[in-house]
């Protein structure tokens, strides 16, 4: 099936002269959920407002559903839901007002059931005649992404959606995201929370300095960039690594407590059973095992690192 | 053409003027109730007539003008710069609507609302002086143009400016000079000869000037020549805003 958004060589250089992005490509498969992670100023933002059409591109082309966003902005807006970083909200509107507004921007007819039904999907259903001046940061967030959601589109956006969010609402937003999904909307959020795409997302993109350093899907990522580690704690502590272990390049951490073993999964042996062997006919004493696998934030530090 | 994008941009600047009636009404009515006052009734009382008009009839188009122009102008830059300020236009910008339609949604409420303050100043002026308007048709004509064009202006300066004192700078320092000087008060035969031809340099006067002719047939040009300065203004706005939305200059780069 062809992407349903698809990025060729994009690249934008701002009037200052900064370039925020450098030619970057990225298909996005129609149902998947995307996430880009990238420190600040990774050129995330640039490259969602790009697609959205808030931002004209340097070079470079994008198209979503089969429609080029320059060209054909109308075909490719109107499939297109964004909810920005920036709680950006007209003060003196209400809820209501402003979620009709959305939808009429988008070019559909006012359609009150199915207002009604984003609005409690978010929980915003009893302050749908609340001015947004007074509603709370994530009630804020919350109206962002009905306004983003009111016109049905089949991508959305969430950039950095669950910054300064808290975690009931963290909890039910990912709710909302799990409904989209199984509804068939594809949906591409960035953020800073590595444990988010973690959890959530299908593939991860890692994006720095405005180029996108790997795109892979989540699991396949972590198994092979994956590594685990043993850890051994002993009874006795050692001073050094004993001769005839050697070979297996521990590391004596703890004051000589506790050995440490690096292994990689995707290995065809991972050389768990001869260590233990070898330490038992060293005679060193186990305490206690356990291991750890190291998480995509370690995998994220490792390839900007990389990048640097 | 996004006839619902317009419709929800047009009603949604409506609301917004809804929401500020006194400042936008009332505030306006009553300053220029003040000018009937102090001109018409107190100073102009003591004028002679201008061309055969009375003084506080021969001020009013001038003065319908000088609102219209100042409303229509904060209206259309307000419009388009307060989402820019506060950064809700990338909604705008990111719905599937053509700078054609976003246009017509805002110059429409801006210039709506212009011409709703002028009526209800006319019908307060009318409460003051005797007023007859000689070609209706002709003085539509000024009104709505006049408040087309200046809400394109504003329009323009809204995407222009970049903080709140560039906003307010052409309406509040250029606008106004123009417009007294314009002959809202007076008819240019009473200056001097060289600030006669000085005036001919005001675009405004021509405005006023075509306007009064519309209500009085006296003018201090030919209302042809007026009527053809508005299309040239609405031409040039026009052209500006082409060439921002072709380089998307201040909004999408």
């Amino acid at each position: 099936m062809a992407p349903i958004v698809s990025v060729s060589n994009l690249s934008k250089t701002y009037a200052s002269g900064f370039k925020a992005l450098k030619g970057v490509s990225l298909d996005i498969e129609q149902g998947e959920i995307l996430a880009l992670l990238g420190p600040n100023g990774a050129g995330k933002t640039t490259l969602i407002s790009i697609i959205c059409g808030i931002v004209n591109p340097s070079g470079g082309t994008v198209v979503v559903g089969g429609h080029d966003v320059v060209r054909d902005f109308r075909e490719t807006r109107s499939m297109i839901g964004l909810v920005p970083q920036e709680l950006t909200t007209d003060a003196f509107e209400t809820v209501w007002n402003t979620v009709t507004f959305s939808r009429g921007l988008h070019g559909k007819k006012p359609n009150p059931a199915h207002i009604e039904k984003v609005l409690k999907d978010l929980s915003l259903w009893d302050k749908k005649d609340n001015m947004l001046r007074e509603l709370s940061g994530g009630m804020k967030r919350r109206v962002l992404i009905a306004k983003a959601l009111s016109h049905e589109p089949r991508v959305l956006f969430l950039d950095e959606p669950t910054a300064g969010v808290d975690v009931s609402l963290r909890k039910s937003m990912w709710e909302v995201v799990e409904r989209l999904r199984a509804s068939g909307v594809t949906i591409i959020l960035t953020t800073h929370y590595i444990e988010e795409a973690e959890e959530i997302a299908d593939r991860i993109g890692v994006i720095n300095g405005g180029e996108i350093l790997l795109v892979e899907d989540k699991t396949a990522l972590m198994s092979k960039l994956g590594r685990k580690q043993l850890r051994v704690d002993l009874s006795h502590p050692l001073e050094a690594v004993p001769e005839t272990l050697s070979t297996y390049n521990l590391t004596l951490e703890g004051d000589g407590h506790c050995l440490i073993y690096d292994y990689d999964t995707s290995a065809e042996r991972t050389g768990i059973t001869s260590l233990l062997a070898a330490l038992a006919e060293a005679g060193v004493r186990l305490k206690d095992i356990s291991t750890r696998q190291s998480s995509l934030e370690d995998i994220f530090v490792e390839i900007v690192g990389a990048g640097r | 053409m996004n006839i619902e994008a317009i419709k929800s941009i047009y009603f949604f600047e409506m609301a917004r003027t809804r929401r500020t009636l006194l400042q936008s009404v009332v505030s306006p009515v009553i300053s220029t109730s003040l000018y009937f006052i102090v001109f018409g009734a107190a100073i102009g009382a003591r004028i002679q007539e201008i061309d055969g008009v009375s003084y506080g009839a021969f001020i009013t188009p001038g003065l319908i003008m000088l609102t219209l122009l100042t409303q229509c102008i904060g209206n259309g830059s307000f419009g388009i710069y307060f989402p820019k300020f506060t950064g809700t236009i990338y909604e705008v910008l990111s719905s599937p609507v053509s700078m054609v339609e976003i246009v017509l949604g805002y110059v429409g409420a801006a210039a709506t609302k212009g011409v709703m303050i002028g009526t209800i100043i006319l019908l307060t002026a009318s409460l003051f002086v005797d007023l007859s308007i000689a070609h209706p048709l002709a003085m539509i004509f000024f009104f709505v143009l006049t408040a087309v064009s200046f809400s394109l202006f504003g329009f323009i300066i809204g995407i222009w400016a970049k903080d709140f004192e560039q906003l307010n700078l052409i309406p509040m320092l250029v606008i106004p000079p123009l417009v007294f000087l314009g002959g809202s008060f007076y008819s240019i035969d009473m200056l001097p000869p060289f600030w006669q031809a000085v005036s001919h340099f005001n675009p405004v006067l021509y405005l006023i000037s075509g306007f009064r002719w519309s209500f009085f047939e006296v003018s201090d040009v030919n209302p042809v020549v007026s009527a053809a300065m508005i299309v040239v203004f609405l031409t040039i706005c026009l052209s500006v805003l082409a060439w921002i939305f072709r380089t998307g200059y201040r909004l999408r780069n």
